[in-house]
């Protein structure tokens, strides 16, 4: 048996590397949560709230980066499933699909930044329907959020070099898997209430 | 023995087949919330079925995907009834937002 320093008796019987994580993700779930509570807040406080989001294209643009974040989340269950049956070929395989994925999502959503700044003229401080908190508080909002799927795929990059290697064991898999579904889940949340609550047919 | 070591025992419910409903269940939820803000819903009714859809959304993701059905209830009796009641704090301050509002006078 494992001693207590190396995770093998605790309460939980799991990893200390994944216990970290799952601590992490709460603390992090709670800077999320106020960022929303912000937002609804200015929301609710400013009378002409835009909405600048016409449902075709923008929603229909935001629902296939909603589409490509899940389906990533699906492909790293199935990486850390592959990873749990010592493939790690197929392992590597299915993360390369999951940073396809955050990837895909990245570039949809900073194309949707620049039409927002280039062609709506919204920025942190100043907009054309003179309710500057729009833009300090979507791009802060999404920002952070685009900042963890960046964060991601360099985590997720780094982890599939190392299994393709021989390194790590199915733990740190799944450990970046976990931080990966929570990346997914935050926006399961933005998408709603920032994109579809603002949406104009 | 480093082959044992990478295997580790079934766990009966997380199969790929649960995995791949899990995904259909939360592309289809997906669909509903689109065709909500589509319809134009009043308000109340958008934001009070957004908020539930999600939440059932996040509670798919973290039972099965994050895998915390299959952990021990222990790790999320510790996990997340202090998160629920500090996002259900955080609340506290928005009966403020509605009273700058009327203070305006609209």
């Amino acid at each position: 048996m494992e001693s207590v320093w190396h995770g093998g008796a605790s309460p939980y019987s799991i990893g200390s590397k994944k216990l970290g994580m799952w601590l992490f993700i709460i603390s992090d779930a709670l800077t999320f949560s106020a960022l929303l509570m912000v937002y609804t807040y200015l929301r609710l406080s400013n009378p002409n709230w835009p909405k600048p989001f016409i449902f075709s294209p923008s929603i229909i643009f935001s629902s296939i980066m909603t589409f490509c974040l899940l389906s990533s989340s699906l492909t790293m269950v199935m990486a850390v499933h592959a990873m749990n049956h010592g493939n790690r070929k197929s392992t590597v395989r299915w993360i390369l699909a999951t940073i396809a994925g955050g990837l895909a999502f990245v570039i949809l959503h900073a194309s949707e930044w620049r039409h927002l700044i280039l062609d709506e003229h919204v920025t942190p401080f100043h907009n054309e329907w003179n309710v500057p908190l729009f833009g300090g508080t979507f791009f802060t909002l999404t920002g952070l959020h685009m900042t963890h799927v960046v964060i991601g795929v360099i985590y997720l990059g780094i982890i599939a070099f190392a299994v393709g290697r021989g390194k790590f064991k199915a733990e740190d898999v799944e450990v970046s898997g976990l931080y990966w579904h929570f990346v997914d889940l935050v926006w399961m949340f933005i998408f709603p209430l920032v994109y579809l609550m603002s949406a104009k047919v | 023995m480093s082959e044992h070591t990478e295997q580790v025992e079934h766990i009966p419910g997380a199969t790929t087949q649960s995995f791949v409903y899990v995904w259909v269940a939360l592309l289809v939820m997906t669909g509903v919330e689109v065709l909500l803000a589509y319809e134009q819903v009043p308000t109340l009714i958008m934001l009070t079925s957004l908020l539930g859809l999600s939440i059932i959304k996040a509670a798919l993701i973290i039972a099965y995907f994050m895998h915390l059905k299959f952990e021990r209830l222990s790790l999320f009796l510790t996990l997340f009834p202090m998160l629920v009641l500090c996002i259900i704090l955080m609340l506290v301050f928005m009966p403020d937002s509605m009273r700058a509002l009327y203070m305006r006078g609209q």
